[in-house]
């Protein structure tokens, strides 16, 4: 395995030496560096300190595990891959992906899969261990987003204004719905017992990274939220 | 070249800040460590910074930094100084020679009380009359430009990566138990050492990340109550908003943070509380001309603190983490982790929800 020692590489320097290693490193040391990976494919990626912006945009099916936190755009635009982020990450996660899997451990931030889609058997999906921030799937078009709210205590498991301009995909929370106030262009709803195992399916490789229960982390309410095709666009934004 | 005004160049910024809130003076290395990391944010064309509790051998006075064009504006504005104020100390500012840094115009700083017959003449206190001259210098024409104007403060500024801004102006010499800094990436503007952040305005400054939208909204507000938006910058107005909320009509930092980041109209609507509800209603209608919208992540230092903010919406990053008796504060977690490795409690602040810390003792 490669070590890349990053305190003094700029991010196309990192880029260079990730296509230059072989399959499988470990990037210590870093510190704000953006584009870590970007476009990677065939790679797993271990990245101690804290990787720059935009980590892992358009990624094309490599594996990057984060130790720590992750700075804003984590897997923008992804294409396909992994990204495992065991502490947080910052505003606008999964911007527009594509494909593949984003696993935050920790919180989220704002705008997490902000213009989200899906295409055929394509559909990324992003789960969040914490609690994510608001206009959480803003514009998602597509895939699944999961917020499972994980020992946040009283705290609000999303911020204002989820699912504003939501069009297609389907998120899940863990928690009663009539804990969020959502936009009238999506319906919310308790989960119906025959969902659980699609819900199941959905997060048990989260729970296999993250060593969690996966009965437990699937049991108790859960908010399902889709758009409300009867009535997709009349109100694409939010009344400010 | 074209000035500000001239020329809109359409195109981000770094902000960041450190305080001790045990009123612990440290030198500007640690803000200068910051920025590095998020060096991509900014594109040379304008860094600054501005530090608190540093001059304490003047605390009394205020501390005028100055730009001019050449020996005769300053020699002219010099007269027009020495007629209403006592000049304690006049100097040229300490910087260095660095091939970073060019084109610098004459920097220099002085010292000073406002005479007392002044201040008697006009029937104002001697905030008011600085605010004065200083609109005045900057409004006019005259090769002259204050940019920086408060007791025991002061910002540095420069067309350059902050980094280079830092050695220019010797920020280790300085200690401060605060400090706040920028690194600029112009949204509108060429770039010039004028238009560098912070804004400073008495204690006051600004730093910001964004471009706000409702400028010449707000312009026209505060154009009403004397200041002149004289620099064609957007961050400009924010430090006459905070003036005019904070000094002058003596709001507090948290009903600011409701008038310029207010709540969107459903948000106050679903508040339980019928009189946080009103109260709220109140400031969003009664000051709706200081309402700020667009992008925008500032970090307002003072004497005695530091107040960080996001617009609403959070369309731009920031971050908060401690250490001991140190906050942190920057548009990226790296440039804190750059002043303190081992920061802790690190998380992001909502839209529109002030991060104010107050340093003990600090030059109250």
């Amino acid at each position: 395995m490669t070590i890349i020692d990053a305190s003094n590489l700029d991010h196309r320097e990192i880029n260079d030496k990730i296509r230059e290693a072989g399959e499988e490193m470990t990037i210590r040391g870093c510190l704000g560096q953006r584009f870590i990976a970007t476009g990677a494919s065939d790679k797993k990626i271990a990245i101690e300190g804290v990787p720059g912006n935009a980590l892992g945009s358009y990624l094309n099916g490599a594996t990057i595990d984060v130790r720590g936190n992750a700075q804003d755009a984590v897997g923008d635009t992804m294409n396909d891959g992994t990204i495992i982020v065991r502490g947080d990450v910052r505003d606008v996660a999964g911007y527009a992906a594509r494909r593949g899997r984003i696993y935050v451990r920790g919180n989220a931030g704002y705008r997490v899969g902000v213009h989200m889609k899906a295409y055929e058997d394509k559909s990324p999906l992003i789960v969040v261990g914490g609690r994510a921030g608001s206009f959480l799937g803003e514009y998602q078009a597509g895939g699944s987003i999961v917020v499972l709210g994980l020992g946040i205590g009283d705290k609000p498991l999303v911020g204002d204004f989820p699912c504003a301009g939501m069009h297609g995909g389907k998120m899940w929370l863990r928690c009663a719905p009539d804990r969020v106030r959502f936009p009238n262009q999506v319906l919310a709803r308790r989960i119906e017992e025959s969902e659980r195992a699609e819900l199941r399916a959905l997060i048990a490789d989260y729970c296999r990274v993250f060593d969690l229960d996966l009965d437990e982390t699937t049991s108790g309410a859960f908010t399902v939220v889709v758009p409300n095709a009867s009535n997709p666009y009349r109100q694409l934004r939010v009344d400010n | 070249m074209k000035l500000e005004g001239q020329v809109r160049i359409p195109s981000g910024c770094a902000i960041a800040a450190a305080i001790s809130r045990e009123g612990r003076r440290f030198n500007g290395e640690k803000i200068a460590a910051a920025m590095r990391p998020m060096r991509e944010r900014s594109n040379g064309l304008g860094g600054g910074f501005a530090g608190y509790g540093i001059y304490p051998e003047y605390k009394d006075f205020f501390a005028l930094h100055m730009f001019f064009e050449s020996r005769d504006a300053r020699k002219s504005c010099e007269s027009y100084l020495k007629e209403r104020f006592e000049i304690v100390q006049s100097e040229i500012m300490p910087t260095r020679k660095i091939p970073e840094i060019t084109d610098e115009p004459i920097i220099w700083r002085y010292f000073v009380a406002p005479h007392r017959s002044a201040l008697r003449s006009l029937q104002v206190d001697e905030n008011e009359f600085v605010v004065r001259v200083a609109t005045k210098i900057n409004a006019e024409t005259n090769g002259a430009h204050i940019f920086s104007c408060g007791k025991n403060m002061g910002a540095f500024k420069a067309v350059g990566y902050p980094e280079d801004v830092a050695r220019f102006y010797r920020l280790e010499e300085y200690e401060g138990y605060s400090w706040i800094a920028h690194g600029r990436y112009p949204t509108n503007t060429p770039g010039w050492w004028g238009g560098a952040h912070p804004f400073a305005l008495l204690d006051r400054a600004v730093v910001h990340n964004g471009e706000i939208s409702s400028y010449d909204a707000n312009r026209r507000c505060v154009e009403m109550f004397g200041y002149k938006c004289s620099l064609m910058t957007d961050t400009e107005v924010i430090t006459y908003i905070m003036d005019r909320l904070l000094r002058v009509q003596g709001l507090t930092l948290t009903e600011v943070a409701q008038i310029v980041a207010a709540p969107f109209w459903s948000t106050i609507d679903a508040i339980d509380d019928p009189e946080e509800r009103e109260r709220l209603k109140y400031l969003r209608t009664a000051f709706s001309s200081l309402l700020i919208t667009g992008p925008f992540s500032i970090i307002l230092g003072f004497n005695g603190g530091l107040m960080a903010l996001n617009d609403r919406l959070k369309l731009r990053s920031s971050v908060v983490g401690e250490k001991g008796d140190a906050v942190y504060i920057a548009s990226e977690e790296a440039a804190i982790r750059a002043m303190e490795e081992n920061v802790e409690n690190v998380w992001a602040p909502a839209g529109g929800e002030p991060v104010i810390v107050y340093a003990k003792e600090g030059g109250r």
